[in-house]
């Protein structure tokens, strides 16, 4: 490399290798057929892409308030490309809501210009962690239900959501791995780890029961091939938590996980999304016209 | 070997512009020299996630916010080889590590400004980044073997950061009014904290001659910030920003860009702890670590146990 070529880079094009870890800013969904699949309602398809993008949406949010605040420098790349991938879901599935909203807005206008109550993200996404051992409790818990859920959407009728899923799928794989390391070696680990491990479980249990509760509108698109049922992903997610608290020496939670404390797919949360919201959105917001 | 062989042998690598590999033999002062400056780059690294950091939640837009997001990350990678070398050389991270957070070892000031609106992303790109790049690029040629090739790899990176925060502030200055004053605001900001990343003034700059002669310098101090300004000029120009410099002109004798002076006592200041953000920064490395211990004690503690089994 000569002293000069550096500058170079300012007209460099063809340069997104040169990310360390990927960014995914290739279009994922480049010869994907983008119409609406036949006699699917669109203010459902649209409403089913807002509750599995705020998901992410959110989720991601929680992961960047770790930045520079990780246990380990290791830990900063993780918990960095979790919530990247994260994000790439949400803007894929925002995208897709307004796409089958058919209104004119865009990713930035639905994530920056709605309000707390019309959000549908779960209450778990939207939780914040006390300490590193919540985080990958809820990742844990937050990776292997929506692993499960896109597996099962990677057939779904709408070839877009088929394909976020199928693109999702690889990703949620490594979140999941990455955080069930974490709880076996926290759980595992020294009596102090141990006890904050169980601890971070068991607030995390609460929340679970709304996972698996499906709402009218994903029972009228699972009907037709479109979305997942998520009653139907209990057994699964059941099966991977026992093995992985059986290996962390970890106590199944006491606290029931049912039913439902939130109610977050009908837009009804917590003071914490708005706390979320007020940093996310605050910038946007202020700067109206503004081109970034 | 013995010392008088390992001098000779060492002599030759560094004459024939080869690279010393982590087994040969060095001077120690030669290793305790590329221990400090790799330490102090990757806590730079490190400390440098921070300014930009604060940002991420924040983004105005969700590109921007992914882009910001996956700079971060490269910038915690680089924290990353670079400790990997500095470990090729016998340091330990967790060590290094207290060594900053204890203020024994330093990192570039320029972190210890402020990122006060969301133009300082754009700005941080192009001018620091930028001549991060300038500083960086002579050392992919460095002696020490594992540190030009974790500054190949840095450098590629760098100078896509640089190019993302000037696509950045080219997209604001096409913005609203608004928009273009907080990148001039921000330029004026950091363009002169920007051209001390260079260091001190060769005369002012003690250790240049024994780094030159090792190769672990290319250039001196103020030949490397010559070239900063000399190729940030024109992309000043091509933004529609003033560059906050009365005395900025090019000499067509020289065939460089005169600059005014620096006040350097003000980069002493920031240095010996005094800027705006130090106690800030070193506070958010410090309770991360703090905080973080729980957390490694028990990965070790479950690596050992696993150990105990397979034995
Ligand atoms: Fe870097
Ligand atoms: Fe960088």
């Amino acid at each position: 490399m000569s002293f000069d070529d550096a500058y170079h880079s300012l007209t460099d094009h063809d340069d997104d290798a040169r990310w360390a870890y990927g960014t995914g800013f290739a279009d994922p969904l480049a010869g994907v057929p983008t119409a609406l699949p036949e006699g699917v309602d669109r203010a459902d398809l649209a409403a089913y892409c807002l509750m599995l993008g705020d998901d992410a949406l959110v989720m991601s949010h929680r992961l960047q308030q770790w930045i520079t605040r990780a246990p380990e420098i290791e830990d900063e790349l993780a918990v960095a490309n979790i919530g990247l991938d994260l994000l790439g879901q949400a803007r894929l599935l925002l995208t897709r809501a307004g796409e089958a909203e058919g209104a004119g807005r865009g990713e930035d206008e639905l994530a920056y210009l709605r309000d707390p109550g019309d959000f549908r993200n779960v209450w778990l996404a939207e939780r914040a962690d006390a300490d590193f051992g919540q985080l990958v409790a809820r990742l844990l818990v937050f990776s292997t239900w929506r692993l499960a859920l896109l597996d099962r959407l990677a057939t779904s009728g709408d070839p877009v959501l088929a394909a976020i899923a199928a693109k999702g799928v690889k990703e949620v794989s490594y979140h999941r791995e990455y955080a069930a390391g974490w709880v076996v070696r926290l759980g595992d680990g020294t009596d102090l780890s141990h006890a904050r491990m169980q601890a971070a479980i068991d607030a995390v249990w609460p929340l679970t029961g709304e996972l698996f509760a499906p709402h009218p509108t994903e029972l009228r698109l699972a009907e037709q091939g479109v979305a997942v049922d998520p009653s139907e992903l209990r057994d699964e997610f059941d099966g991977v938590l026992t093995e992985v608290l059986r290996v962390a020496t970890l106590g199944r939670p006491t606290v029931p996980a049912g039913p439902a404390p939130g109610r977050g797919r009908d837009g009804v949360h917590g003071d914490e999304l708005t706390e979320i919201l007020d940093e996310m959105q605050g910038l946007a917001r202020a700067t109206p016209g503004g081109a970034w | 070997m013995s010392d008088v062989a390992g001098e000779k042998v060492f002599a030759e690598i560094i004459e024939k512009d080869q690279r010393i590999e982590p087994r040969d033999w060095m001077p120690d002062g030669y290793r305790k020299t590329m221990i400090r400056q790799i330490a102090q780059h990757a806590h730079s690294e490190i400390i440098g996630m921070q300014p930009e950091g604060a940002w991420i939640t924040r983004a105005p837009s969700l590109r921007r916010k992914a882009i910001l997001l996956a700079k971060v990350q490269d910038e915690a990678g680089h924290g990353l080889y670079l400790y990997s070398a500095a470990e090729t050389l016998g340091a330990d991270r967790g060590d290094l590590t207290r060594r900053l957070i204890e203020g024994r070892q330093k990192y570039s000031s320029i972190f210890n400004y402020p990122t006060l609106s969301f133009a300082d992303v754009g700005v941080i790109g192009w001018l620091v980044d930028g001549a991060a790049i300038c500083n960086q690029v002579p050392l992919c040629r460095s002696s020490y073997g594992p540190y030009a090739r974790a500054m190949i790899r840095i450098c590629k990176e760098e100078s896509f950061h640089q190019r993302q925060g000037y696509e950045l502030l080219m997209t604001m200055m096409r913005g609203t009014t608004v928009q273009r004053e907080m990148v001039q605001d921000a330029v004026n900001r950091w363009w002169w904290p920007s051209l001390m990343m260079f260091g001190p003034p060769d005369a002012d700059s003690p250790n240049t001659a024994q780094s030159m002669a090792w190769k672990i310098k290319r250039h001196t101090n103020d030949e490397l910030r010559q070239r900063f300004v000399d190729m940030t000029v024109p992309q000043a120009e091509a933004l529609g920003v003033t560059l906050p410099d009365p005395d900025l002109r090019w000499n067509a004798d020289r065939e460089h860009y005169d600059f005014g002076a620096i006040d350097w006592s003000e980069l002493k200041r920031v240095i010996s702890g005094d800027g705006p953000m130090n106690a800030e920064r070193i506070a958010r490395r410090r309770q991360a670590d703090e905080e973080g211990a729980w957390v490694r004690e028990a990965a070790a503690a479950h690596a050992a146990k696993r150990t105990e089994v397979r034995a």
